[in-house]
């Protein structure tokens, strides 16, 4: 049975003034990968933060559901319990606050219980192992003097360890070397049956190994297109430049 | 807990506090006759009722410092003080001995198993005196001695003739005249030559009585070649009249030897905490002041350090973070007086709900200091708009050779970080908290872990309901 765990309707937002996301429907179910590619500036990480709720955008009409509900009043904090993830294009440096605390505190507040250490631990190492993560990145400051890989391979990382039902993966792919987007895209791909992605990119090489049930071309914060794996290769091939008439 | 002592005592986490128990107590106001009765019910040698005297009648002429936030002293009233209070009639050994809601209060603030995990030795000072005090065999038996300032005089009188007041002189300020004058426990050590004293010694201090002055003396003296690591923890309950405190503190680091004190200071809101710290260390000595200011009304500290050796090294690394209604005045103070001397200052702070925090610091190179280094760094953290932060730094440079540096940044907690943690489930209180006590991190690192825990326990809590 499909489960729809988004459902973006008709969604107008502003900065201040300034309208960016200018009427997006879209729905993902639980178990799709969605995919939404634009140039730079189209407005896709504007949509991904206003799902995850950033404080600096309106929602001047149209709406989000998610699991059903309208989640315009919910907190940042009551959406991530509840299941919301963002991997920021750009994560915030937290100095002074090592990577081993934040995660096992992160985990305490998502899931509304400290894990036993022990548990934890394991955990932690088998996520590790798999994104071939070394251990020293603990006792680091989280996402401070990280290059642009390892910040995206912590995103993931937390991504694995918060087992959210809906991601949100703004550009997880950029700055990542070759075997790390294919150590990424395994990660990806470890949560996405059960959860709903929607996989920010402008590269096809993540296409290739995180395959996606539906693409979104977005124009100037609209949807101008939508279609399957196929309208991915087409952008790689010819550009935006033909859907310009579109939008 | 009626609703009057409930709003008395607030959100401060250590404001329970135990019916006032002291079997003598001295009426408030401070007079030469106060000053000899203190002195002669500790039955102390003619020369320390000398020097009280002396001071007492120093403190009585000499002007409020000029150095500091001193318009705010004025709200001192130093008749309305009582300046000796004796809360248990000897200084225990045993803990079993010790009065009972004495002990709930320490029980409560978790003295008795810290010890036993991993504590040198332990000193708690409840009001003027110690009652409890013990210290290691091992310590012992490397000669180390570690008791109350009152025990550390009638047992070694030689000692502390001999350096009681040597970095301090009673003339040195107007608060270091009062606390000469009236000055009741502390901790008084002496570290032989060569030993090292591997595990942090603790001692506690709590104001219990309401307008109790607190004015303990610690001297500390680290003989060639030894080292200590000395730390004190204040908590004090929430009283709504004002409370004094003035400490002095002094320590000599002999020829090569090391001394860290370390204080995280957490007083109530009314406290005033004026104190005064200095050491002094000789060739190729080192003196470090960790210094934590949480609380109080009005802070004003600023640990220093006499580099009087060639080769001397000092560390001052301090974090002060002030609420509502508060002001930390605090720095540091290194005065380079030999050749090839090196300092290093790290002072952090952190100001909220129009809670003020300043950096006063000074930095004297004389003629004599030929190749000397100097670091100082100052950070601060402003989590609204209603809070300020200001650095005061001197310098007094005598010696072209020096190699200085200061470095001074003020900053705001950023949306990003607020959203990026939020977004992993943390309530902005949450998210401050943690990003405030990353910004203190430099410091607690340098805590013992128990210390550390309840700083960042104390800075969360402080977080709480803050944010509107
Ligand atoms: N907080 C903000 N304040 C002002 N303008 C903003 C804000 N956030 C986004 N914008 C503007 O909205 C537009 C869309 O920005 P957004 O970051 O969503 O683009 P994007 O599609 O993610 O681009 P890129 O591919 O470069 O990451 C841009 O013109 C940007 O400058
Ligand atoms: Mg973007």
């Amino acid at each position: 049975m499909t489960e729809v765990l988004l459902r973006v309707e008709n969604l107008h937002v502003s900065v201040g003034d300034t309208p960016i996301i200018q009427g997006i429907s879209l729905e993902i179910n639980r178990g799709e990968i969605h995919a939404v590619m634009g140039r730079n500036g189209a407005g896709k990480s504007t949509l991904a933060n206003v799902i995850m709720g950033h404080p600096a955008y309106q929602i001047t009409s149209g709406a989000i559901h998610y699991k059903g509900e309208n989640i315009e009043d919910m907190e940042v904090f009551e959406r991530a319990r509840a299941g919301v993830f963002l991997s920021f294009q750009y994560p915030a440096a937290i100095p002074g606050v090592q990577v081993g605390t934040f995660l096992r505190k992160s985990v305490a507040s998502v899931r509304g219980q400290a894990p036993s250490p022990r548990a934890f631990r394991k955990e932690l190492n088998e996520a590790m192992k798999q994104l071939d993560m070394d251990k020293s990145f603990l006792s680091r400051y989280v996402n401070e003097g990280f290059s642009g890989g390892e910040k995206k391979r912590l995103e993931i990382l937390q991504m694995l360890l918060l087992q959210p039902h809906l991601a949100l993966l703004d550009e997880t792919d950029s700055g990542l070397d070759i075997d790390a987007l294919r150590i990424v895209a395994e990660g990806i791909n470890a949560v996405a049956k059960d959860t709903g992605c929607l996989i920010i990119t402008h590269y096809q090489r993540l296409l290739d190994l995180v395959k996606p049930d539906v693409v979104h071309v977005l124009i100037d914060g609209k949807i101008v297109e939508s279609g399957g794996p196929e309208l991915a290769l087409k952008l790689e091939k010819e550009g935006y430049d033909w859907l310009d008439a579109l939008a | 807990m009626t609703q009057e002592a409930q709003n008395a005592v607030g959100d401060y986490k250590y404001g329970f506090h135990d019916p006032e128990s002291a079997t003598i107590r001295f009426d408030k106001g401070l007079s030469e006759e106060v000053v000899r009765d203190i002195s002669e019910l500790k039955g102390e040698p003619e020369w320390m009722t000398d020097i009280r005297v002396k001071a007492y009648h120093h403190f009585m002429e000499r002007e409020m410092p000029t150095w500091g936030n001193c318009d705010s002293l004025a709200g001192i009233d130093f008749d309305n003080v009582t300046y000796f209070l004796r809360s248990s009639d000897k200084t225990e050994k045993d803990w079993d001995d010790v009065p009972d809601d004495i002990k709930r209060t320490f029980d409560r603030l978790g003295i008795p198993e810290a010890e036993q995990k991993w504590l040198g030795g332990v000193t708690a000072q409840y009001e003027s005196e110690a009652v409890y005090h013990s210290i290691r065999e091992d310590l012992e038996e490397q000669g180390v001695l570690f008791l109350d300032m009152d025990s550390g005089l009638k047992e070694h009188p030689e000692i502390v003739k001999k350096y009681f007041g040597s970095v301090i002189p009673h003339t040195d300020n107007k608060f270091s005249a009062l606390n000469t004058a009236v000055w009741s426990g502390g901790s008084f050590i002496y570290v032989p030559k060569g030993v090292h004293v591997e595990m942090p010694v603790q001692a506690y201090f709590r104001i219990n009585a309401k307008n109790m002055g607190q004015f303990e003396r610690t001297l500390i003296i680290a003989d060639e070649g030894s080292s200590i690591h000395y730390v004190e923890g204040c908590t004090a309950p929430t009283y709504s009249t004002d409370s004094l405190h003035s400490a002095v503190v002094e320590l000599i680091a002999m020829e090569g030897a090391k001394i860290r004190y370390s204080t995280v200071q957490n007083w109530s809101a009314n406290v005033y905490n004026l104190v005064t710290k200095r050491g002094v260390a000789h060739k190729n000595a080192t003196v470090e002041w960790v210094d934590g200011n949480i609380g109080s009304k009005l802070t004003m500290k600023y640990p220093a350090v006499l580099l009087k050796g060639e080769g001397a090294h000092a560390e001052v690394i301090s974090v002060a973070y002030a609420g509502e209604g508060q002001h930390q005045d605090a720095g540091a103070k290194v005065h380079h007086l030999a050749p090839n001397t090196t300092s290093s200052i790290l002072s952090k702070s952190i100001s909220k709900n129009g809670g003020r925090s300043s950096y006063r610091g000074m930095l004297q190179v004389t003629p004599k200091a030929a190749g000397c280094r100097s670091k100082v760094i100052c950070d601060a953290l402003m989590l609204d708009e209603d809070s300020r932060s200001d650095t005061y730094p001197t310098m007094e440079i005598g010696n072209s050779t020096a190699d200085l540096e200061h470095e001074a940044s003020v900053s705001k907690v950023s949306g990003d970080q607020l959203f990026y943690l939020m977004s992993r489930g943390h309530t902005e209180e949450e998210a401050m908290g943690m990003i405030v006590n990353g910004f203190f991190e430099p410091f607690t690192r340098e805590l013992p872990m128990e210390y550390a825990v309840e700083l960042n326990r104390l800075l969360e809590l402080e977080m709480e309901g803050s944010i509107g």
